[in-house]
């Protein structure tokens, strides 16, 4: 336990719910998802002291603001790729906890589909110069940097391609339940392992889908948060953490994240075990980004990811619920994907996801993972 | 090396002397002389103990394959017309680790803790970009 514990809720959260929006800009994405989760928290624009968000543009939180027409007192503009609006939320509540602000509005807008930003592939393509010039002379795709670890997690605990495929097969079973997914057609083992070679061992059907999107979070304290129009969910704990930036030879372990040290802190700071999690929201930019995961957040034993997800263990019905409104892989993924994780833990935990609820959930974990393997960031979330 | 669309290094301050290297064949490293430690890529302090205190020795150039990746896709120009082609990252006998290419063989024949020595790809009048082949013994 932490001064931070229990501190900060959670109030209102929205997702913005195309998954294509030809012709709109990441600010209108962001404003509308402002007023969606202000809303949905009973409060107004003027009770925001605070204010997060992350993009490529350093100076995207005083854009961003400008257009929302708010003028913070607080202002964080970190990006640590996918996992930084959880990062974010872990701020805001040692933020709110210290005192220096009282309602914090976290958002994100992406348009990468409507651009044609092959994210995984090749582009953007970034500056040359400094480390860069060490890398990106080799071909360097994001796709390729977690291939790297896929096949090295097959070299040294003989995980399969089937068992990464049972991944996309039961989180595509979650899509199916939730009306506003990408893709919600079933899916099976072989669909996965014939679908096209992207970079070796990871195929077409174990990579997020490319779509538009954004989101937005208010965070408040847990005193304010009983009073407020939804019931609360609070920030129990929360770390983040980084191994290396985007150099791969700098990436000590293949086979290692930092999920376990942002995970460890998590569940240090919230007195709580992965044992105890009921459903789980884990970063699936790839199969292997929620294996590694796993095994970091101590879900199962180093090594033992492949087996851990096999007989579709993570799909609705299965013993372990994960990445319940269908994922990267499936429902939609605009670049960092980071705020979909805390929406739906927060709705799970309010129990408003319909058919796809799962029962009796108390406490959830949101899991990120950005970079190349680079970053983690870890949130564990309470209904009680 | 007329139309080399691919990105092409920018030496700076620290790491001219690992390119001008590159353009004698040698692959140079950052030794501490302090920690002993040896560092890839070339900084301007030790990551181990920000010692100032750093020579440029010569790698062997031989190494192993610590894993790779065949890539199919890549939208990049110059990179597009290339796949499939092997990502790989290599790890040298002094214990520093490079991402490269591994060339000189068929993508399938790769494999994690194959044999292979440096080889020198001009790419510009300024660079020449190290790879790795198969050592003799590694096919």
């Amino acid at each position: 336990m932490s001064f931070i514990t229990k501190k900060a809720a959670i109030v209102g959260i929205h997702e913005y719910e195309l998954r294509r929006a030809p012709g709109v800009t990441t600010q209108q994405i962001q404003m509308e998802c402002a007023k969606g989760a202000l809303e949905d928290a009973g409060l107004k624009k003027d009770d925001v002291d605070a204010y997060f968000t992350a993009a490529l543009s350093p100076v995207e939180a005083l854009v961003t603001a400008e257009y929302l027409g708010i003028r913070p007192t607080y202002i964080d503009s970190t990006c640590i790729g996918g996992p930084s609006f959880i990062a974010h939320v872990g701020h805001a509540a040692i933020a709110i906890a210290a005192g220096v602000c009282k309602v914090a509005l976290i958002t994100y807008g992406s348009t990468a589909l409507s651009e044609m930003i092959s994210i995984g592939t090749g582009g953007p393509r970034p500056a040359m110069g400094g480390p860069n010039s060490f890398e990106l002379p080799y071909g360097q795709t994001v796709v390729g940097c977690y291939a790297l670890a896929a096949q090295r997690h097959a070299y040294e605990f003989s995980s399969t391609d089937a068992q990464r495929a049972e991944i996309s097969v039961a989180t595509r079973k979650w899509a199916s339940l939730n009306p506003h997914a990408m893709f919600r057609q079933p899916l099976t083992i072989d669909q996965v392992l014939n679908s096209k070679m992207i970079s070796s061992p990871l195929r077409f059907l174990e990579c997020c889908v490319i779509s538009d999107g954004g989101g937005a979070v208010v965070v408040t304290s847990s005193e304010r948060a009983r009073n407020l129009r939804q019931r609360p969910v609070y920030i129990l704990g929360w770390g983040e953490a980084m191994s290396h930036g985007t150099v791969m030879s700098q990436m000590s372990d293949f086979t290692h994240t930092v999920a376990s040290v942002s995970g460890d802190k998590a569940f240090m700071m919230a007195g709580v075990k992965p044992e105890d999690i009921d459903v789980a929201q884990i970063y699936d930019s790839f199969t292997i980004t929620v294996m590694l995961n796993l095994e970091g957040l101590g879900f199962c034993p180093r090594g033992e990811s492949g087996h851990f997800v096999s007989a579709q263990r993570t799909a609705p019905g299965g013993d372990f619920p994960m990445n319940t409104d269908g994922g990267g892989l499936s429902s939609n993924h605009p670049g960092m994907r980071g705020i979909f994780l805390i929406t739906e833990a927060v709705r799970q935990l309010r129990g408003e996801c319909g058919a796809r609820q799962v029962p009796n959930t108390k406490l959830a974990l949101a899991h990120g993972t950005g970079g190349m393997l680079s970053s983690t960031a870890t949130l564990i979330l309470s209904n009680e | 090396m007329a139309g080399y669309l691919k990105p092409i290094p920018v030496p700076d301050k620290v790491s001219k002397t690992f390119w001008q290297g590159c353009q004698r064949h040698e692959l140079l490293l950052q030794k501490c002389r302090d920690c002993g430690r040896f560092q890839f890529y070339p900084r301007s302090l030790c990551i181990n103990c920000m010692s100032q205190s750093l020579e440029w020795v010569r790698s062997s150039g031989k190494g192993t394959v610590h894993t790779f990746t065949v890539t199919h896709q890549n939208v990049m120009p110059g990179f597009s017309q290339e796949v499939p082609y092997v990502f790989a990252i290599v790890e040298l006998t002094e214990g520093v680790r490079l991402t490269t290419n591994i060339m000189g063989c068929a993508p399938a024949e790769v494999y994690i803790g194959m044999p292979v020595t440096v080889v020198f790809e001009p790419i510009s009048p300024e660079i020449s970009l190290p790879k790795f082949r198969p050592s003799p013994s590694a096919l």
